[in-house]
């Protein structure tokens, strides 16, 4: 029996896209155009199919003051054409050729994708560097997918209690940092997005040397840059990439908790998350070993959280952690869990608090220790079985601020995490001072006030 | 343009058959381009099968097989998951119960020696029993006040009143809390049976240890079961608009009629109409009416869905409650359309291309190659449908697709059922 997975961490343009989240390594070349796009190609011939990737590296913490999901409702606005390929050309073309595509942001990313037979990689390439610099915008266009993507936070927020708690507590955690804001923008901003809002950023951030190009499958290196050459290369280089200068979070001093109480919630659940460093502003090898760390704290029923509340206490009837290491600043390691039945979250969380300082204050034994590695490192392998997975690993890390030596050597360095390190990257990143707590708890209808009021 | 297509390369000659020792028969594809073994099988028993009164029953059996089995309990069974670094799953929908295994092949000796005990040994343990009930209440909690989950609900009971499909396949509060070991014993009986046994394997395995592996770990299984026949059944209601109450500014819906049967004749003409109607995410008649040009919702879709005693054409989207009713009046105009105009010659040509080029895109893992494969067991289709399919949607005429288009969507009559205040429906 599963556990419950913790919050996604990006928006689609449309609903089904793959997840991420996987690991790997093999034949990769990393190269460079001249006008500065970088380049992965991840090789995989199994079946004449490849996965076309740009990546772009700003997402919605690049978001200017006031215009909160700019990122995201211009990914949706890149659909509507360019001054050579009028709206749904592309679309139409992709479909055509029995491709699939679909787009996606993040705090620290934007990207788009097709998955398609490999003959035609070139003819994506064409479409996809067209993009890059010719879109056009209208009115006409605009206003209607405001309204698309009003519908898409009506959907995935405003029905949904459990995403509006996530919210708050992601606005505490990050008092200051951008990450603090959804990616898909506060409800009164997005109304307030405008087309020339769209064209600045998309003038300052669609760049090539902004860009990362990723194709997993059944291509070759030299074809790929041959093809990029070809289209991508005639891009002219436009300037040295964006800075992205965000202010940086202050160093939490006090634990803050977050609660919302909803009659729509009849399963309360309740979520601590820290301030952690990620791959990219951590010391070498801490964020490794805090990914160990939240594989035997809370990756799953094998994991010392789901033995501890599920298993042996009974306090819960899920619970795990998550440690959501790439990004750009400083990031967010989850723990949850979710009530047995007559449970409080009082009494939970404060299981949680000991569970977390028993495991910082024990021995770490071995077993435990290297059934994670075993199985995170496993991970990198069952990677090599999905195009896609790896090109999205490669496609977020270097999106992220890391390099492809990085990837390929993340394995070797999840081997090297000792027992010790774990203990103390409990200690040292899972304070509850650097955590906000947040409870989804049920809301009695409140019945007795309407009858005083004679409704 | 020319549009050039990749040679055509024989998928069904990478299936070998495979009848084991045992008698036991097993689809494999032999690769080792990565060092894994992926496999998955089905057998037919899910949700349908749980007796009146004992909804969610399947669902608490698959969730149980992994917790606890032969000499380990479910703390130990865990640790050795891990250890292994073995994905091993199983789970239950409306007709069937399905399973899947994926390994390193330097474990999959004990990998599959896992998978026996999971499948024969499960211990039911009383206190795994409680866990596992006690998280399928938890979800049904969590999706309560879910306006997807509320509207499937509406939809369904409304769909299929009396009879195994209206009733939850994740099972309900009242039934959840009845139910025991020795039913999900029995069930285990009635449907663990090799008659009825699907299994398909992708990876670097050859097909004599295959062989010895499915032996081992099916084998002990008896030939025959007693499956309940599910009567078949059709779409109720149709016309009727259920409404699920729920304080929401969004209204969720979920709409129906009968479909077409995977073994019709008119199948693959109506794999085109449905492309062309809500299938292709952004071609379709209803993506570009409701979002594109009126920004009504940001998802609309339509997919052919068959459970095996009701073929159905299901669709959905979600829009704020004032414009519901503007969005199912755009949504039904479409269905009309279509059906009494047919497609026009390039949406005919498109929707070809787009199926008959995007189903390699079906096989680019092992574990998506092994679930297809045991789908088409599961529907009765030898190998050969791998390399015949696309020529058979090639094969589909304007004039099918004229008569198929009015067979699927008539006169636009749907059961719809909503989640949310909507208005004007």
């Amino acid at each position: 029996m599963s556990n419950k997975t913790p919050a996604t961490a990006s928006v689609t343009l449309t609903s089904g896209a793959a997840s991420s989240g996987a690991r790997g390594s093999s034949d990769i070349a990393h190269l460079r155009l001249d006008n500065g796009m970088e380049i992965v190609v991840i090789p995989d011939n199994r079946t004449p199919v490849v996965t076309h990737m740009i990546w772009y590296k700003n997402g919605a913490a690049d978001d200017p003051q006031g215009k909160s999901g700019i990122a995201h409702f211009l990914e949706h606005l890149m659909f509507k054409g360019t001054k050579n390929h009028p709206q749904g050309e592309f679309s139409n073309l992709v479909s055509d050729l029995g491709g699939q595509e679909n787009a996606f942001t993040s705090y620290d990313f934007t990207a788009y994708f097709q998955r398609i037979g490999k003959e035609h990689l070139r003819t994506l390439m064409e479409f996809e560097a067209d993009r890059m610099t010719n879109l056009v915008l209208t009115d006409d266009v605009v206003a209607p997918e405001r309204d698309v993507v009003l519908e898409e936070r009506r959907m995935r927020t405003d029905n949904d209690p459990a995403a509006q708690l996530d919210e708050a507590v992601q606005a505490a955690l990050f008092s200051h940092h951008p990450y603090g804001t959804p990616i898909i923008g506060w409800h009164h901003e997005i109304e307030d997005l405008h087309r020339e809002d769209a064209l600045n950023y998309y003038q300052r951030f669609y760049t090539p040397e902004n860009a990362v190009l990723i194709v997993a499958g059944d291509a070759d290196a030299d074809t790929v840059e041959r093809l990029a050459k070809e289209t991508y290369g005639r891009i002219p280089a436009r300037a040295a990439p964006p800075r992205r200068r965000r202010p940086k979070e202050p160093p939490p001093r006090a634990h803050r908790l977050v609660t919302l109480a909803d009659e729509r919630v009849e399963q309360p659940s309740c979520e601590r998350v820290f301030l952690t460093p990620s791959y990219k502003t951590a010391e070498p090898g801490e964020a490794e070993t805090l990914e160990v760390l939240a594989h035997i704290l809370g990756g799953g029923p094998a994991s010392v959280l789901y033995e501890t509340l599920v298993g042996d206490e009974k306090l819960a009837v899920a619970a795990g952690a998550y440690y959501m290491g790439s990004a750009l600043d400083d990031t967010r390691f989850w723990v949850y869990a979710t009530p047995a039945p007559g449970v409080e979250l009082e009494d939970l969380d404060a299981a949680i608090e000991r569970v977390i300082e028993r495991f910082a204050a024990t021995k770490l034994d071995a077993d435990s220790l290297q059934r994670a590695k075993t199985r995170l490192v496993a991970d990198a392998v069952y990677a090599q079985d999905s195009q896609v997975s790896l090109a999205r690993w490669y496609g977020e890390s270097i999106a992220t601020g890391l390099d492809v030596a990085d990837v390929a050597a993340w394995p070797d360095r999840i081997e090297a995490v000792t027992a010790a390190q774990v203990q103390e990257a409990a200690r040292k990143w899972l304070d509850k001072r650097r955590a906000v707590t947040g409870f989804l708890m049920p809301k009695e209808p409140a019945t007795e006030l309407r009858a005083a009021a004679g409704e | 343009m020319t549009l050039k297509t990749a040679p055509a390369r024989s998928r069904a000659e990478t299936v070998q058959q495979i009848v084991t020792p045992g008698g036991v028969k097993a689809w494999l594809v032999e690769s080792y381009a990565v060092p894994l073994v992926a496999l998955e099988f089905a057998v037919r028993g899910g949700a349908a099968q749980d007796p009146p009164g004992k909804a969610g029953l399947a669902s608490m059996l698959a969730g149980l097989l992994d917790e606890g089995a032969g000499p380990y309990d479910a703390r130990a069974f865990h640790r050795i998951i891990d250890d292994l670094a073995v994905h091993i799953g199983f789970s239950a929908d409306r007709d069937s119960l399905s399973g899947h295994l994926q390994t390193l092949v330097r474990n999959a000796d004990k990998a599959f020696e896992l998978l026996k005990l999971a499948v024969n040994d499960a211990r039911l343990d009383q206190d795994a029993i409680e866990r596992v009930r006690s998280q399928l209440v938890a979800g049904l909690k969590r999706d309560a006040n879910d306006p997807d989950a509320m509207a499937a609900k509406a939809f369904r009971e409304a769909a299929f009143p009396n009879h195994p499909y209206g009733r939850s396949a994740r099972g309900e509060l009242d039934t959840l809390g009845g139910l025991t070991r020795d039913d999900l014993d029995a069930m285990r009986g009635r449907i663990f049976v090799r008659s009825d046994l699907k299994i398909a394997v992708v990876g670097a395995i050859d097909a004599a240890t295959l062989s010895a592996r499915v032996d081992e770990v099916f084998g002990g299984w008896p030939q025959q079961g007693q499956l309940q026949p599910v009567p078949p059944t059709e779409i109720h209601n149709l016309g009727a608009r259920e409404i699920a109450d729920l304080d929401v500014p969004q209204t969720t819906m979920r709409f129906g009629r009968a479909g077409v049967a995977r073994k019709d004749p008119d199948h693959f003409p109506a794999l085109v109409v449905n492309h062309i109607l809500g299938g292709g995410v952004f071609t379709a008649r209803l993506f570009r009416e409701v979002r594109e040009k009126r920004g009504l919702a940001y998802s609309v879709y339509t997919h052919l869905n068959e459970y095996d005693e009701c073929p159905m054409l299901i669709g959905g989207t979600s829009t704020k409650n004032e414009r519901a009713g503007e969005s199912l009046q755009v949504i039904e105009q479409q269905f009309k359309n279509l059906s009494h105009e047919g497609p026009t010659e390039d949406e005919l040509e498109k929707a070809k291309k787009f199926l008959t080029g995007s189903y390699a895109l079906r096989f680019d893992t092992s574990t998506k190659i092994a679930s297809q494969l045991v789908n088409l067991q599961l529907d009765e289709l030898e190998p050969r449908y791998l390399d015949e399919r696309n020529a058979r949607i090639e094969a589909v005429t304007m004039a099918d697709a004229k008569r198929v288009a009015k067979r699927l969507l008539g006169e636009g009559e749907l059961l719809v059922a909503m989640a949310g205040r909507p208005v004007g429906v």
